[in-house]
């Protein structure tokens, strides 16, 4: 059963006339970085290597800037017309024309999702410019750190109001790139190496499957551009629309596998079970980096990509169901995985793919409103907690648990900032993720027990495994390390983002969100029900509670506890094994049994038979082989068979 | 008269310089390093007269034809030609024999305008002899070596093993029809078992040619044999030559017999990218490397033809536009670092970026551009390529092209890798680029970044052939 309302945005979307009140204004958010990066990058390293972190940052704000009064100005003064919030596109330029009507377009839009986006990744970017300013002192590569920054602010923003699916293409690959390059910023490191080069390459393999979506996609519904498409693909009358469904293949129709695969792009990125294994490699990039890439933007384009593409979704209710299960099953799985990690930003790793499991699944049980604002409460309280765990690696010089405990007093900012984010991400009320994720567990409550259940369950991880790692970090024992380090808790730069976003997280969940995004551009009724809260609510307290027990103070209660699970946390702890999975089957089934196969067959099957058919040659070829290696007649051979072959095949075979 | 003047004006040019290359050669007067300046300063000539000055119409009662599509294909082919004279002036200005090397190379690209232009089967047997023989002297140019002898020997006794089946395959074609002309021919074909038997025989030789496998076995040992310049010139103008007037033929005159060709291609072009991946895996010098890698090129422009449309011929020249740039600037950076260091292995090539970053990106871009990783010239390619190729085929068909999409990448990256990540103790030392070549990896470097999203060329191709 689908809400009628969601079926009709299409109105919506309709392309609007190409001037718009806002002139040409927004089209500087994603320049300004893009001017950074290409300054920094070509003069940055010689010229500029003292100011270039200023730079970047000043260019950034000046961005930040545009980006709040183009919000204001879409949410309050121009985007709504007879109550309902239009898209409006900035500009648009016909780039790549195949046929009158069928055209590559460049432009920009805003609507309220992509106006959303706009603020989270230009704060979010913007702080980690300040934060970076402070934490990479002292890099030789400073300006080319900045400049690789400034490239992914572009290259996100430029995703994000893109008004046709191959632009969004083209900008998804453009953040893969600049993602690759900041992984693998140490690169004198090689697990850092390693971690960018897989990262490349599972997203690469998932783009692949967004690259033959959209095509699919958009050979049926002629066009590439959103607005078009999603009225192509969701009007039941049209014939594209009958055509898309008519066709089958293996069970399903030509829209439903379109939209799962453009589905397992999204997942690829956001780190969607099975295609997540990148991801806590990934966190051998600078701190920072896994702030603004690995929690708040990047990692958060599935989730952008599957609500751009929503209206469509909603008509094929088994590509909704693989968002869901999806969802829900990386939710728990990451859950799990996060309670037994030591390396806290690994936890923090496992528990951003949990918190994304919970958007999709959002988005899967037509929770869209919900799902976009956990989106945006999650990017304030993730980009916290990892830049709080950066200032903590700052001091302690390790990401090892085990060699923190006690900082509490050494570093009261940084644990206080700290304390917020994580009581924001298990739900305590009045923090943040206590609302989004309660409209979240309320969609799904009204569309599927089980995942219902999910995500109660995974509340309660989330808030246990938080809890632990706050309680290893700043409690547990006395901080007796090195205290010969000067410099404390970080400067200026660092603790202003950190309060910041603190802030942020502790009251954006007062944001009235579903006046100002819903799926239908119409204002949402927001209906808040105490009494559905208090379970939530309950079983976070109870996880908090559960931490406070086993970590408040050392004791041996984990390790107790460690063993009574024996089997399955040990498979906890090495994260189900996905990984040595993945490199079974790469390395011993693809290299051994493919290569190794082929590379017999050449030698036996081909040889052989080449030897077969050439005895007689044998004889002149051995002595040619006095010279070199005399194959040609070999060649001749193949040549020979493969003519021969092929007009048998045709002659007799074929017809 | 007139007309055969303007109408021939590609070749004749081409016969002009060839004549100037000679007397030069007989009058001893200049040193190498000059006469390299004339030949550069000619070619250039040469490439921008082929857009002036240009008319369509046929000559010797059809036998020669001249389009705004074979124009075009001409000047991608001078553009090719002058690239690689500039890429490789290192190897040049040493070569004693240089003007010797022109003026081969040269009448290999007048076979290959007569090729493109033909009108019927005989000049088409002549074309493609005059295109390929005087290659198997490139081939055998460095002259001191013993390797590139038995390259140029390799070559010539499989061409002519190829030449051999191909006028098997004509004359049966004439048997079968009793025409020798492309106009006609088409209407006297029916897909009977002899008619079958013909065209196999017949594209085997283009499948020789383009390397397609099972018929690309002399291309490894060939292409590591010679000089570099003529590897390029193997692999980048003579494919791109013979490509053009293959994909004219299966459209044009093999249209009766769409559905045997369509299949032909489909076989072959999965055996080619399946088989020249596999083979690209495992080759450690750069050269073979390439070649391989060149190898499931084609391939995929294999699955562009067997779209049989108008996109399907667009989008395999635009991919050769961008494949000659992509592929000549790799090979000019192997030829400039094997030119001065003797280095050809992909071992030698770790921590290349510390001491030559220009070379470096140069590489960098051409093997983004060869992987297909947007925003590169080479993703636009194949995307245009595969989704002509889509309109018609099965979807495993491009399930599994796509996936080869992504082996290649990992193969593509390894190099990247190695010049960027890997650590040397040793690694390559700055190495002097000439002048002319730096400026055409410039030139290649910047038609890499830009063509992609210059829409203009694609239109300006679409106009040329449509």
């Amino acid at each position: 059963m689908m809400n009628q309302h969601i079926l009709l945005p299409m109105h919506l979307l309709q392309a609007l006339p190409a001037v718009s009140a806002f002139g040409w204004l927004p089209a500087l958010i994603p320049l300004l970085p893009f001017a950074g990066f290409v300054l920094l990058g070509l003069f940055g390293r010689k010229y500029l290597q003292s100011i270039s972190g200023w730079l970047g940052t000043m260019l950034l704000l000046a961005a930040a800037g545009i980006g709040y009064y183009t919000a204001y100005e879409y949410f309050f003064v121009l985007g709504k017309t007879n109550g309902v919030y239009q898209a409006i596109e900035i500009f648009k330029l016909t780039w790549l024309e195949f046929s009158p009507g069928f055209s590559i377009d460049m432009g920009i839009v805003l609507d309220p999702i992509s106006v959303m986006m706009i603020v989270v990744v230009t704060t979010v970017s913007l702080l980690v410019h300040i934060y970076s300013l402070g934490y990479m002192k002292g890099e030789p590569r400073f300006a080319t750190y900045y400049s690789f920054l400034g490239l992914f602010t572009f290259a996100m923003l430029g995703l994000v109001l893109s008004t046709n699916i191959f632009q969004m293409y083209i900008f998804w690959e453009l953040v893969g790139i600049s993602s690759f390059l900041l992984i693998g910023f140490y690169y004198d490191k090689p697990s850092a190496v390693a971690a960018s080069k897989k990262a490349f390459i599972v997203t690469r393999f998932a783009d692949l499957g967004f690259l033959i979506g959209i095509l699919v996609l958009s050979f049926y519904a002629k066009s590439f551009d959103f607005a078009t498409l999603i009225h192509q693909l969701t009007t039941p009358e049209t014939a594209t629309m009958q055509s898309a469904i008519a066709a089958s293949f293996l069970g399903g129709s030509a829209l439903t596998w379109g939209l799962v695969l453009v589905f397992v792009g999204g997942a690829g990125k956001s780190a969607m079970f099975p295609l997540h294994v990148w991801l806590p490699d990934a966190m051998e990039g600078p701190t920072p980096v896994s702030a603004l890439i690995h929690a708040a933007t990047m990692v958060v384009a599935g989730v952008f990509l599957v609500a751009r593409l929503f209206p469509v979704f909603n008509v094929s209710p088994p590509a909704m169901d693989l968002v869901m299960f999806v969802g829900a099953f990386s939710a728990i799985f990451a859950a799990i995985i996060a309670c037994t990690q030591t390396d806290i930003k690994r936890v923090l790793a496992y528990s951003t793919m949990s918190q994304i499991g919970f958007m999709m699944f959002a988005l899967g049980c037509f929770g869209f409103t919900a799902s976009m604002f956990h989106l945006f409460t999650h990017a304030l309280f993730k980009a916290l907690l990892f830049l709080a765990a950066g200032a903590v690696i700052h001091v302690v010089h390790s990401n090892e648990m085990k060699d923190m405990g006690g900082l509490r007093k050494k570093m009261p900012i940084t644990h206080l900032t700290f304390l917020i984010a994580c009581l924001a991400i298990s739900g305590i009320w009045p923090f943040a993720g206590f609302f989004s994720k309660e409209g979240i567990l309320l969609a799904a409550h009204e569309h599927n027990t089980l995942i219902y259940w999910v995500g109660i369950v995974t509340s309660a991880l989330t808030a246990f495994y938080m809890f632990r790692l706050y309680f290893k970090i700043f409690w547990q024992k006395e901080w007796n390390g090195h205290t010969d380090d000067a410099h404390g808790e970080g400067g200026f730069s660092m603790m202003l983002p950190l309060l910041l976003l603190a802030a942020g997280a502790a009251a954006a969940g007062f944001i009235p969100f579903g006046k100002l995004v819903s799926a239908d551009g119409k204002p949402l009724e927001e209906v808040f029900h105490w009494q559905f809260a208090l379970l939530p609510l309950g079983v976070a307290v109870l996880g908090i509670a559960f931490a406070f027990l086993l970590y408040k103070k050392q004791n041996d209660r984990p390790a107790k506890m460690a063993a009574a699970l024996n089997g399955f946390y040990v498979a906890a702890k090495r994260k189900f094994y996905i990984d040595e999975l993945y490199s079974f089957i790469t390395t011993k089934i693809i290299f051994n049994l493919v290569g190794k196969a082929a590379a017999w067959f050449d030698k036996n099957v081909v040889n052989g038979l080449v030897d077969a058919t050439g005895s007689s040659t044998q004889f002149i070829s051995e002595k040619v082989r006095g010279i070199q290696s005399g194959k040609v007649q070999q060649y001749a051979v193949y040549f020979l068979v493969g003519a021969l072959f092929l007009a048998a095949l045709f002659i007799y075979g074929w017809r | 008269m007139n007309e055969f003047f303007i109408l021939m004006k590609s070749e004749l040019l081409l016969g002009i310089i060839i004549f100037i290359l000679l007397f030069i050669k007989i009058g001893k007067g200049l040193s190498n390093e000059k006469m390299l300046v004339l030949i550069q300063s000619l070619l250039l000539v040469n490439f921008l007269a082929g857009f002036f000055f240009n008319q369509t119409g046929h000559l010797f009662g059809g036998m020669f034809v001249s389009t705004s599509a074979t124009i075009l294909q001409k000047n991608i082919l001078n553009l090719g030609v002058y690239l690689i004279s500039m890429l490789f002036s290192d190897w040049f200005r040493k070569h004693i024999h240089m003007p010797e090397y022109f003026i081969l190379m040269l009448s290999a690209v007048m076979g290959m305008f007569f090729l493109v232009s033909s009108g019927n089967l005989l000049l088409f047997f002549l074309a493609i002899e005059l295109a390929t023989i005087p290659v198997a002297a490139m081939v055998n140019f460095d002259m001191q070596k013993r390797i590139s002898s038995e390259a140029g020997m390799k070559m010539i006794l499989s061409s002519a093993f190829s030449s051999g089946i191909l006028l098997f395959g004509i004359s049966l074609i004439y048997g079968a029809t009793g025409t020798i002309q492309f106009a006609e021919l088409p209407l006297l074909m029916k897909a009977s078992p002899l008619m079958i038997m013909a065209f196999i025989f017949f594209i085997t030789a283009f499948a020789f040619k383009l390397s397609i496998v099972p018929f690309h076995l002399w291309t490894a040992d060939v292409y590591e044999g010679g000089p570099i310049a003529s590897t390029a010139f193997l692999s980048v103008v003579s494919k791109g030559a013979v490509a053009f007037i293959f994909i004219s033929m299966l459209y044009k005159v093999f249209q009766p017999m769409h559905e045997v060709w369509y299949h032909t291609i489909i076989l072959l072009s999965l055996c080619t990218i399946i088989l020249g991946n596999i083979f690209a895996l495992r080759q450690q010098n750069i050269k073979r490397f390439l070649a391989f890698s060149s190898i499931a090129q084609v391939g995929f422009i294999l699955v562009g033809i067997g779209a049989n449309s108008g996109a399907g011929s667009i989008s395999v020249v635009y991919f050769i536009l961008i494949y000659t740039f992509s592929n000549l600037a790799a090979f000019g950076v192997a030829a400039a670092i094997s030119e001065q260091t003797g280095k050809e292995n992909i071992q030698d090539y770790r921590g290349l970026y510390k001491e030559n970053p220009f070379l470096s990106w140069i590489m960098a871009l051409a093997l983004f551009s060869l992987a297909g990783i947007p925003p590169t010239a080479g993703f636009f390619g194949k995307l245009f390529l595969i989704s002509a190729g889509a309109t018609v085929a099965d979807y495993w068909y491009i399930v599994v092209v796509a996936l080869n999409l992504i082996v290649s990448l990992y193969y593509y990256l390894r190099v990247v890798r190695a010049m960027f990540m890997d650590k040397n103790e040793f690694p390559i030392q700055k190495v002097q680029v000439a002048f002319p070549a730096k400026f055409a990896l410039i030139v290649c470097g910047v038609a890499i970044t830009v063509i992609g999203l210059l829409s203009w060329v694609w239109d300006y191709i679409q106009t040329a052939l449509i």
